[in-house]
């Protein structure tokens, strides 16, 4: 969609073809772009997996969307005469207020809902005086430009402020003492509303002193719903994320087919004084006394097990090579797990490098992913390593499909169990579902 | 009756949008360079390839390129120059 406006506006008349489930998003791109009269054909859901002749069939068939044969839509839409709105496109302002119209709380709630500014649970109106009290949790002021962002790359960036997030934050229940790291969420331009197809989230690990200082859970159920600071915190960054982007409503600017559970929070800190290794953020080139919020994109599955048991090796090889490999794997392990492998001889970083090299598959399973052919087999055919390798090898060879540095492992967990998790949650660089991650992690103490 | 309160939008500012207009159509493709530009998409190669036979089978008089950006979803300048340059209309997919 992207290309095709640019291409518009570089003179070539240019046809997108979609399949129809994309024509609301279309049709908003379309108008977000100056260009609401911009041509667009469907083709039916799905293309991917479909055969040569039955996708000849979609272009010798009727547009779903259109109700006239594909082809036509096509010719017509390269062909035909430009009228008056054609040329002149769409100029206009989509200011939002800073407050709404008063009206009873009943009334409030239900606009919010109809309006898709809520994750559907109950939430805090955020009232003049609520957002003012949430804004003493920083010394920032409220007009100070915290960022920008979009549901996905050809989207829009819409702009926010400090008080902006403090309105979200209110509404997902935060305490003005929990606005630092909410801000600093905020401030990474990641979305934890991703757009995508695939239904991602973000996962976000808080370390430093300000942990202990809001009082976060890192002991029992640290992923879970057992904690103030944890629960709406990630609540916040979904929420704020969603409202300061533009939205995200299902068919417009949301298209995950399952959707994610992770999406309704996921926040959680690192037990540093327990982990027999250094803190996430002090890896990362941060001193211990700073305090950080890191953003794993991800969410798109979960392993579990126990561990390091006798057979962990298996274990972890299975549960690596049963990841989506375009997400690699951010690996969640109770105190319990990591003094276990130190016992084993093993640093963070020996653990990260073991599983690399002994994550492999045969290369026809690893290019046979909707992801990889799509977003890496480009980059393997234009020489990109380690990708270029993996496509060289022959389809019974076994390739890794993990690099060290992008396995990543934190710490946390009450030590009722010797429990693991691999999530899906990429930290840094390129990938699917979202602009480069530059700047994942983010220091707090700049928004205290 | 139930008092009124006065609540925050919680919405972000978004840019003004600036009208642009559309590229000048052609009166017909025939003898015309048309890009079929395969976004790269999981079998949008195969799409377009159909799409290519079925402009040979159905308007011969169209030359038509397949020409791919180099990665799925990210600009690619010199392939749009080259579409620019070369081409007098594109079509592109399949997605978004």
């Amino acid at each position: 969609m992207g290309f095709a406006l640019a291409l518009e506006q570089d003179g070539v008349p240019t046809i997108p073809v979609s399949t129809h489930v994309f024509a609301r998003l279309a049709k908003a791109t379309s108008l977000a772009a100056g260009m609401p009269t911009a041509r667009n054909v469907f083709v039916p859901q799905p293309v991917v997996g479909r055969t040569a002749s039955e996708l000849r069939a979609y272009i010798e068939g009727t547009d779903p969307v259109l109700k006239q044969p594909f082809m036509k839509g096509v010719i017509e839409g390269l062909t035909q005469p430009l009228n008056e709105e054609d040329l002149k496109g769409a100029t206009f302002e989509r200011s939002t207020p800073r407050l709404l119209e008063p009206d009873t709380e009943e009334n409030l709630r239900q606009l919010f809902i109809e309006n898709h500014w809520t994750d559907y649970l109950p939430i805090i109106l955020p009232t003049e005086e609520r957002v003012e009290q949430m804004l003493k949790g920083t010394s920032v002021p409220g007009d100070k430009v915290v960022g920008r962002l979009r549901p996905t790359a050809f989207r829009e960036f819409w702009q926010f402020d400090v008080e902006k997030v403090a309105v979200n934050a209110v509404m997902a229940g935060a305490r003005p003492e929990y606005l630092p790291v909410i801000l600093a969420c905020a401030a990474t331009g990641i979305s934890a509303r991703s757009s995508s197809t695939t239904s991602w989230a973000t996962i976000s690990v808080v370390n430093g002193p300000i942990r202990k200082e809001i009082g976060m859970n890192d002991g029992i159920g640290a992923l879970g719903p057992y904690n103030l600071a944890n629960s709406t915190i990630g609540r916040a960054y979904g929420l704020l994320s969603q409202n300061l982007q533009g939205g995200s409503v299902p068919g417009d600017t949301y298209m995950g087919s399952l959707g994610s559970n992770w999406a309704y929070t996921a926040c959680f800190a690192e037990a540093e004084e327990r982990s027999p290794w250094s803190p996430f953020h002090v890896d990362q080139g941060f001193k211990p006394t700073d305090s950080t919020v890191s953003v794993f994109f991800g969410g798109w599955y979960t392993q579990s097990g126990f561990g390091p048991r006798e057979t962990w090796k298996d274990k972890f090889i299975r549960c690596l090579i049963g990841t989506d490999h375009y997400s690699p794997p951010l690996i969640v392990m109770d105190p319990i797990v990591a003094r276990a492998f130190v016992d084993l001889g093993f640093t963070k970083q020996s653990l990260r490098e073991w599983c690399a090299e002994n994550a492999m598959m045969p290369a026809k399973n690893y290019w046979d992913d909707q992801w990889v052919t799509t977003l890496v087999r480009p980059l393997a055919i234009a020489g990109v390593e380690p990708f270029a390798t993996r496509l060289k090898a022959a389809p019974d060879e076994l390739i890794s499909v993990f690099t060290p540095e992008t396995i990543n492992i934190v710490v946390t967990g009450g030590e009722t169990q010797g429990a693991f998790k691999m999530i899906s949650g990429r930290l840094i660089g390129h990938g699917p579902g979202t602009a480069d991650q530059n700047n994942p992690v983010s220091l707090i103490d700049i928004w205290r | 009756m139930a008092e009124k309160i006065r609540v925050h939008d919680p919405r972000g500012y978004p840019p003004k949008v600036v009208g642009k207009r559309l590229a000048n159509r052609p009166q017909s493709l025939d003898g015309k360079v048309l890009y079929l530009v395969d976004c790269l998409f999981d079998n949008a190669d195969v799409f377009m390839e159909q799409l290519r036979l079925w402009f040979a089978e159905h308007m011969p008089k169209v030359e038509t390129r397949i020409i791919r950006p180099r990665e799925s979803w990210v600009d690619d300048p010199e392939m749009r120059a080259k579409v620019v340059a070369d081409g007098d209309a594109a079509i592109i997919g399949v997605g978004l």
